[in-house]
């Protein structure tokens, strides 16, 4: 689906040569930082800007060539919350679906499990609605029109913990329905949500796969640590003499050794005595499999350090 | 000093006939990492505005640093840091001059000034280049490093890790340590329910009252929720 893709922004390379494919009815997802590239790769995507380097097909189509053809078919959710803040609810909603030649009873039955739940404000202003009907309101605009395939560009940021869960049990309802997804993310634990994931960071695509997968391919043997005096020990445990890296994980600790293939048990006995030898009391040491965001932070390259 | 950073005693807030903040108490010891979560609406903004002195409460008293939010304001605001989730230095001036700029607003010698400029550059491992040309995670470090340039009792931070990725983050909680370490409360909002782990404590605010308060694991155990992401759910949609 995507070839190669490049953009550059002026001596911003924005995204350096992507490329992957996506199944129909799959809900696939972006994960990665600000600055990894999911918005411009989205708005290749859906047309609205061109790559530099690379193709693009969309439903089988042409990102340049067929452009207006693939943006009939498409449903965009910009992450920038863009709709009309003057018009009602309501009025939105027949805007989007007039542009695209049709009526809000024509997408009726799609768009209903979302819908219905800001419908008894659909004579409010869209600029007075809370964050999460926003983004109800939103997913309904993108939606009306009965897209084939969905576009959600950092759908759920700024939105909390509860909107957030009820968003992703609606998308899963329309994945089920056999719409394909992408949406694009911030959050790690949104990407175990997805059916495969990027794992996006500066233009790249750092590793496809089921997010359950790219966990077990961790390569070096992980391990969770409790115990009191966190930051002390997180200082000591980096001075482990097989210290990979150590990273706060909540309320544990994740410590990499860089001894891939040893026995865990083996390295998790040294690591208690070294601990109880530096004078930690009552430290619990775990072997553990890694999970989407230690796999994230292994693959990324070493941080550029911003050198004028 | 005593050992609480903050004390807060049935503080309440009213908009007309809205009670944003109902009677709510709760306290944090001086050198702890307290996380104040709450659902979108549910007056965390609004509580956390007075205790920074930018909302006078309706009724009830808070103590910020042992000063009086009431009547004691001006003193208190030399005792805390602030660093919304609005990034807040100025990105045309360069690290320096922000550095600069904030330390004379707190009230610091040039003595002071230059010398805690050096060591936080050297800390960060930053050079003096302008602040609009660092990448986001950069700018978050940066900011709350500046937010401890008057070396306050209190530092409270809004939503400070959103859209960073997942190694910044953890720099950035490292720094939070760090600084708890060194004795500064650090009072902290997220809406990453992962983090709240990285708390000593958390409070969830749940239509204007506090519906739980403890460290994440007693919370956890006591109502028997496998992280705090079904805790709040839970909270926040009662079934």
């Amino acid at each position: 689906m995507v070839q190669n893709a490049g953009k550059r922004f002026g001596k911003t390379e924005a995204l350096s040569g992507v490329s992957f494919e996506v199944n129909h009815g799959e809900l696939f997802g972006l994960a990665g930082p600000d600055g990894a590239g999911k918005t411009t790769l989205f708005r290749i995507l859906t047309t609205l800007v061109l790559p530099d380097t690379g193709s693009a097909t969309v439903l089988g189509l042409d990102a340049v060539r067929d452009m207006w053809k693939i943006r009939s078919r498409v449903g965009y959710m910009p992450g920038k919350f863009s709709l009309y803040g003057d018009l009602t609810v309501k009025e939105n909603l027949s805007f989007f679906a007039s542009v695209f030649g049709t009526t809000i009873e024509k997408g009726y039955d799609l768009i209903a499990p979302i819908y219905s739940q800001i419908e008894p404000f659909a004579e409010r202003r869209a600029d007075a609605l809370s964050g999460g009907m926003k983004q109800k309101l939103a997913l309904s605009c993108a939606l009306v029109h009965r897209p084939d395939i969905l576009f959600l560009d950092e759908p759920t940021t700024g939105v909390d913990a509860v909107s957030r869960r009820e968003f992703w049990d609606q998308l899963r309802v329309l994945r089920d329905s056999g719409l394909t997804i992408l949406v694009s993310t911030p959050y790690m634990d949104e990407a175990m949500r997805c059916d495969r994931v990027a794992l996006m960071q500066a233009g790249r695509i750092l590793e496809i796969d089921i997010p359950t997968e790219i966990g077990s391919r961790y390569p070096l043997p992980l391990f969770a640590i409790t115990g009191a005096e966190r930051y002390r020990l997180l200082l000591e445990l980096r001075k482990a003499s097989h210290a990979h890296s150590v990273f706060p994980f909540g309320a544990e600790l994740h410590y990499t050794d860089d001894r891939a293939g040893f026995d865990p048990e083996v390295i998790a006995g040294e690591l208690r005595e070294y601990l109880d030898y530096k004078g930690f009391a009552n430290v619990q040491v775990k072997s553990i499999q890694a999970g989407i965001e230690d796999s994230f932070m292994e693959l990324m390259p070493p941080p550029l350090q911003k050198a004028s | 000093m005593s050992g609480l950073a903050i004390e807060v005693v049935d503080l309440t807030r009213r908009f007309g006939g809205f009670t944003a903040v109902d009677n709510i108490s709760f306290e944090v010891a001086a050198g702890e990492v307290f996380g104040f979560l709450g659902a979108n609406g549910a007056g965390k903004t609004t509580a956390i505005k007075m205790l920074i002195g930018l909302l006078a409460p309706t009724s009830g008293k808070a103590h910020v640093a042992g000063l009086d939010v009431k009547t004691q304001m001006d003193q208190i605001r030399t005792r805390i840091g602030y660093m919304s989730q609005r990034f807040s230095l100025y990105e045309d001036l360069t690290v320096l001059e922000n550095i600069q700029l904030y330390g004379g607003i707190y009230g610091l010698s040039d003595a002071q000034i230059t010398e805690r400029s050096k060591a936080m550059l050297a800390s960060l491992g930053l050079a003096d280049d302008f602040v609009g040309r660092l990448p986001l995670g950069w700018k978050q470090k940066l900011a709350f490093s500046v937010a401890l340039l008057h070396e306050p009792a209190v530092v409270f931070l809004d939503e400070p890790t959103g859209g960073v990725d997942p190694l910044t983050r953890r720099q950035f909680w490292e720094l939070i340590y760090a600084a708890a370490a060194r004795g500064t409360t650090v009072f902290v909002t997220t809406h990453y329910m992962d983090e709240a782990e990285y708390c000593d404590r958390i409070s969830i605010m749940v239509d204007g009252h506090i519906g739980a308060i403890g460290t994440p694991r007693e919370l956890k155990e006591k109502w028997n929720v496998p992280t705090i992401d079904e805790l709040f759910v839970r909270l926040a949609r009662p079934a």
